[in-house]
């Protein structure tokens, strides 16, 4: 379980998160919606540790953030970040590679080769797994750095906004994979959505952010409502019923 | 891969070898030490400056940029500069190599060092930030120093200006042994760290999210750099600025990977390779005593060039 408790935070004198406590729990997907500027990015990093958390606390199962070991971290938790742009000529295999790097250290065994094979195989890679990221799709570059994340094998996943620049099959592809590895594998992922109705459509679990503030927290039935865009998102976007998922008409 | 490594090694002997031996008249009693010390002058700032240039590269993030930049280079002929300007050339030549290279490499360390800590504190501390500053600080330090060179008598500007451009016509021998011993260490603690730099190369979220902290990997490497850069440059003054630069672009063609395992000992050996066989080409060869420093600039200068030229069409 991710606990937040009073995490508040400033970049610069701008406050970003005021007091939030927060309970992410272990297995599902959970995701973070809100407006541009709610602290999605900002709650998700400080959980990470990307950035480094000045009050309040925040604990992965019995780990708290600023005191575990950044090593020790990485084995629990895998990141991906908003931008996926690297500036190292990488091959996806490489790149995939690198995920066990928490495990070895630079020195990878054939346990870890294991590791780095199935999660090419499993995310579609091995067509393009000789291929430069410079020289793949954005789509395909995006399922490269989820894989490296998968070869973590961390018990939690987290990712900033992994569907930006994706087209619809890119993004759906994408969702059913962390879908699949919260329900076989038992990951407990965390995502940062800007889309509602990809939240409402794969998510467990919705925590809407509404300026710094936790504004709705729970099942997409309950938090997608019409009453949730007029507040929180300012906009009158009426919201229809679809299988049982609640559905923005835009 | 690690064959391309092999054949440059073999390069590499094939070049020490041409260096001992094309030319050689006199007893070798007298030729191996003479020649023996320049050649290991030569491989030790050829590797050591190859190496500095692709930690900097990858803490960077930046395959055109050269520890140089920092405004080492600037810093040494300040030195040189203010020492003329106040000792006078007689005194200059007079002072023990021994002081002047403990003098050199102690200020250039500490310049390095106080600048990285300097902007290391700052909030974020991000390492363009540092280079900005650190070309600023280098033009400084080149108009500081270009208005005491015109405050120098025109004769006395003349030891200044053979101390701007490294040589190697005379390397000492103690400097060598002290230069050697501050050098391999830290070339080891460069090839200790090759998977980490691996992983730096990433960026600094990425390298993060790997639990490997990129600022504490960063200042290790910073440190590294500085004590190479300055080692090499107090041994033989100001090694082109564009030496590194062409150095690890030939050794990104010749071994092609991003891999530091193979990327530190290439670059280590290209480098070596340029210098020893540059040298023994000028030197043997063509009989020329232009400094293989003024020539690396000319070469290095249409090379950085063809880097940006190609960087913007791919």
């Amino acid at each position: 379980m991710i606990r937040i408790r009073n995490v508040s935070h400033h970049i610069g004198p701008a406050p970003i998160l005021h007091d939030i406590s927060l309970d992410i729990p272990k297995g599902g997907i959970t995701a973070l919606i809100g407006p541009n500027g709610a602290g999605k990015s900002t709650l998700l990093s400080l959980i990470a540790r990307l950035a480094v958390l000045r009050q309040g606390e925040i604990h992965i199962d019995a780990m708290k953030i600023g005191e575990v070991s950044d090593r020790e971290l990485a084995r629990h938790l895998a990141i991906m970040a908003q931008s996926t742009h690297v500036s190292a000529r990488l091959r996806v295999e490489e790149l995939v590679g690198f995920g066990r790097y928490p495990w070895h250290r630079g020195r990878p065994g054939p346990g870890d080769r294991a590791i780095v094979e199935s999660a090419i195989e499993r995310f579609g890679l091995g067509p393009m797994r000789h291929r430069f990221l410079d020289e793949i799709s954005g789509g395909q570059r995006q399922r490269a750095f989820v894989a490296m994340a998968f070869a973590q094998d961390t018990d939690y996943l987290l990712l900033d906004e992994p569907l930006n620049n994706l087209d619809i099959a890119g993004a759906r592809s994408l969702m059913r994979l962390l879908r699949q590895m919260a329900d076989e594998d038992g990951k407990t992922v965390v995502i940062v959505l800007h889309d509602i109705n990809y939240a409402a459509r794969f998510a467990d679990r919705i925590v809407a952010l509404h300026e710094g503030r936790v504004a709705a927290n729970g099942a997409a039935r309950e938090v997608v409502t019409d009453a949730l865009l007029r507040d929180v998102f300012g906009t009158d976007a009426k919201v229809s019923l679809h299988d049982g998922h609640p559905v923005v008409l835009v | 891969m690690a064959r391309r490594l092999i054949w440059l090694a073999l390069a590499l002997a094939l070049a020490c070898l041409l260096y001992m031996t094309v030319n050689a008249r006199g007893s070798w009693s007298f030729l191996l030490p003479f020649r023996g010390q320049k050649l290991a002058a030569l491989v030790l700032v050829g590797a050591s400056l190859s190496v500095a240039t692709v930690l900097f590269q990858t803490i960077t993030e930046n395959r055109i940029l050269t520890p140089s930049i920092i405004g080492f280079d600037q810093l040494f002929i300040m030195i040189q500069t203010v020492l003329v300007f106040a000792l006078g050339s007689a005194d200059y030549v007079g002072l023990p190599a021994l002081l002047l290279f403990l003098l050199n490499v102690g200020l250039m360390s500490v310049l390095g060092l106080v600048l990285f800590t300097l902007l290391r504190r700052g909030a974020r501390g991000e390492m363009m930030r540092l280079v900005l500053t650190g070309i600023i600080f280098g033009v400084f330090l080149r108009s500081a120093t270009g208005f005491v060179q015109r405050l120098i008598d025109p004769s006395e500007f003349s030891v200044v200006v053979t101390v701007t451009y490294a040589r190697f016509n005379t390397v000492d021998g103690v400097l060598l042994a002290l230069t050697t011993a501050v050098t391999l260490p830290a070339l080891w603690a460069a090839w200790r760290m090759r998977a980490r730099l691996d992983v730096l190369g990433l960026g600094d979220e990425i390298a993060l999210g790997l639990g490997e902290p990129p600022r504490r990997g960063q200042s290790i490497a910073l440190v590294l750099i500085c004590v190479l850069v300055a080692s090499a440059t107090a041994l033989v003054g100001p090694m082109a600025a564009f030496f590194g630069l062409i150095v690890s672009a030939l050794a990104h063609v010749i071994t092609p990977t991003e891999r530091h395992a193979i990327l530190l000992p290439s670059a280590a050996l290209t480098g070596a390779v340029v210098l020893v066989a540059g040298q023994t080409l000028l030197e043997r060869v063509m009989g020329l005593s232009t400094p293989i420093s003024v020539v690396v600039e000319a070469v290095g200068g249409a090379l950085f060039l063809f880097l940006l030229l190609k960087r913007r069409r791919a």
